[in-house]
């Protein structure tokens, strides 16, 4: 009996000790329980926080284009009415008014960190009788590729643009079977053509891209479209991709600019994410409340076995509060040495989920993360749940009348 | 004659007897079509150091008045006083803790919480009471496993022990509190002849040195003879209540 220990420490561990059989068993139950929420709990912020990276290494966080132009009806005079139908009107490639001013102003703004300005448009590219529909983007290297993982994915060739240069998607380039340094010919849809070398050739792992994008120089973008010294968007990178929406909101502030962030434009996808969320969470409270059964079960079963011992104890001076107390803390422990257990073999899931879960080239499909604050939180919620699971055994245990106790 | 001697005021009480009965009554399954009366008006007094027997047929009520007087349960009608508080209208708390302080008890059965060590389990309710074990805790259990002779076996788990080991190990742990007054239920029924007059002589040589009043329900005529007084149950009322001259 260690002297440390007060009286209803002393019990606790005694009793779980004497049950040793019924006590290694259910900590093994909540051991594997927590180690199930470990996992998936890794599992999730790993593919959720893989998915956001791949999500964000390809498009912009907050987009500003020129506002849509909207179809101008008649005025309408007072007291009178119109029969008329109005069509929206088509959209064409338009500058954004005043965009270095723009840039200026929305750079001033403190977490933004990038603002890339971009030419869009549709062009044909020729190559002998093949004649290819793609969507053209025009950009500054040195601020772009800071937007975009462009460099990291290049397989051949260099993500470097001089006005006569274009890089391509690889499906594109075995389409038109040229390769890093062959020619080809741009042409816009008003006619205007330019020709261009081949610098690099691109693979994002998704064929629409590597078919239908190209990229070139703002320069090329713009005097192939007819729009000189304009650009018809500013793609923006900021420092805290979450709060995107806000960031958002405040550059709208200026005028005739449209501002959307990704997190308008993935609506779907965010509303996919939160049901991944919502069902993993459902699945953890499940496993979780599994556990509080055990543990209740156990202990209710405890209470009977030592009726007899509780009313000893009762008789002998011992209050129905350090009863009840007695039982919670053995909820407690049991919660508490199940998660430890449990968080061990989390962890080793995980280090047998990093040596197969990898692709040919032996990269891991994603990151798990389990931080020191998973484990934490794990054990915290662990040792809660078993001390509220072993409420209703522990006030079973002090309602105990020690007369009958005793005597049963 | 004796009797009438011991009874003395009820407010008196720091100088009272150790217990006062009066007109106890204990019903089961009140507010039921089957209530029956256990008891139907016992007045008892014991005194300080008296070494009393409750003798009676099976049935007659003798566990019930025990409970009733050890504070385990509460009786229908009458007033009790132990060690001159009233136990009536108390909350438990304070009840268990009237109890833990004023009474020792030592059962038949299950006396011992097996998974501790017989000096540990004389521990237990001083432990209860203060909270955390001390140096001097222990010290006077070990004293008291010693006293009841039991010193070789003192770090024995309970269940390790035999039968009159462990009354005497309960025998010890009712004393640790140093209660005015110590209940023992058919304290040596399980018990051969010999364990028997063991048990019985500790009882009597605690009794003697420290002035503790005990009250011990036995079927045993030889033994309720060798009490210094012998209180008859029947049907639930006191039929007998004869004292002996007490010995020196």
């Amino acid at each position: 009996m260690s002297p440390l220990l007060p009286f209803e420490w002393v019990l606790a561990t005694r009793f779980l000790r004497e049950g040793l059989l019924q006590t290694l068993f259910i900590i093994s139950g909540v051991a594997l329980g927590v180690s199930v929420i470990v996992f998936m709990s890794a599992l999730l912020t790993g593919l959720q926080g893989s998915i956001f990276k791949t999500l964000l290494d390809y498009q912009a966080q907050i987009v500003i284009s020129p506002p849509d132009e909207a179809p101008r009806t008649l005025r309408r005079a007072e007291g009178t009415e119109f029969a008329a139908q109005v069509q929206p009107r088509a959209q064409r490639p338009r500058s954004i008014d005043q965009w270095q001013k723009v840039r200026d102003v929305t750079l001033s703004i403190p977490g933004v960190l990038v603002v890339a300005p971009v030419v869009d448009g549709a062009a044909f590219i020729l190559r002998g009788d093949a004649n290819t529909g793609v969507s053209m983007r025009g950009i500054e290297p040195e601020n772009y590729l800071r937007l975009i993982a462009l460099k990291e994915k290049m397989i051949s060739g260099k993500a470097e643009l001089d006005s006569t240069d274009i890089v391509i998607g690889s499906k594109l380039a075995t389409d038109l079977g040229v390769s890093t340094g062959d020619k080809l010919t741009l042409q816009a849809a008003s006619g205007v053509s330019t020709v261009l070398f081949v610098s690099g050739i691109f693979d994002f792992g998704n064929q629409g891209q590597n078919t239908g994008s190209v990229y070139v120089a703002l320069r090329t973008a713009q005097s192939l479209l007819g729009l000189p010294g304009s650009v018809t968007s500013l793609q923006l990178k900021v420092a805290a991709p979450f709060d995107a929406e806000t960031l958002a909101l405040q550059i709208e502030a200026q005028p005739g600019i449209k501002v959307e962030s990704w997190i308008k434009t993935n609506a779907e996808f965010f509303k996919a994410l939160s049901g991944q969320t919502m069902s993993f969470f459902v699945i953890r409270l499940f496993v979780g409340l599994t556990a509080a059964l055990g543990i209740a079960s156990v202990l209710v079963v405890s209470v009977v076995q030592k009726s007899k011992e509780i009313g000893i104890l009762r008789a002998t001076g011992t209050t129905r509060g350090q009863i009840l107390g007695v039982f919670l803390l053995q909820g407690a422990i049991l919660g508490l040495l199940g998660s430890v257990f449990g968080s061990i073999m989390g962890w080793l899931f995980l280090i047998a989920w990093r040596g197969f879960a990898v692709n040919d080239e032996g990269v891991p499909f994603f990151i798990l993360e389990a931080g020191p604050g998973l484990y934490l939180t794990v054990a915290a919620g662990a040792t809660l749940v078993g001390t509220l699971s072993a409420l209703f055994p522990a006030q079973r245990a002090a309602r105990l009348d020690p007369a009958v106790a005793i005597r049963g | 004659m004796a009797d009438e001697k011991l009874k003395l005021a009820p407010d008196t009480p720091t100088s009272g007897p150790t217990l006062q009965l009066e007109g106890i009554r204990k019903s089961y399954g009140t507010g039921t079509a089957h209530e029956t009366e256990v008891l139907h008006g016992i007045d008892l007094t014991l005194a300080r150091g008296e070494f009393a027997a409750l003798i009676g047929p099976s049935g007659s009520g003798k566990s019930t008045l025990l409970n009733l007087i050890g504070l385990l349960d509460k009786p229908s009608a009458g007033k009790l006083f132990l060690t001159g508080q009233e136990a009536e209208n108390l909350p438990d708390k304070a009840l268990t803790r009237l109890r833990g302080d004023a009474v020792g008890f030592v059962f038949q059965f299950h006396n011992l919480l097996p998974a501790f060590t017989a000096v540990e389990n004389v521990m237990l309710p001083l432990l209860a009471k203060r909270g955390k074990p001390d140096a001097e805790m222990r010290q006077r259990a070990e004293g008291l496993i010693d006293k009841v002779g039991l010193t070789p076996w003192g770090h024995h788990l309970a269940n390790d022990l035999s039968g009159g080991q462990q009354q005497r190990v309960a025998i010890a742990r009712a004393l640790v509190m140093q209660p005015a007054l110590v209940l023992a239920d058919e304290p040596t029924g399980n018990l051969d002849t010999k364990s028997a007059d063991t048990i019985f002589d500790l009882m009597r040589e605690v009794s003697q040195t420290s002035g503790t009043t005990f009250l011990i329900v036995t079927h045993d005529p030889r033994l309720a003879q060798r009490c210094d007084r012998i209180i008859e149950l029947v049907d639930g009322q006191i039929d007998s209540d004869k004292a002996k001259v007490a010995r020196a």
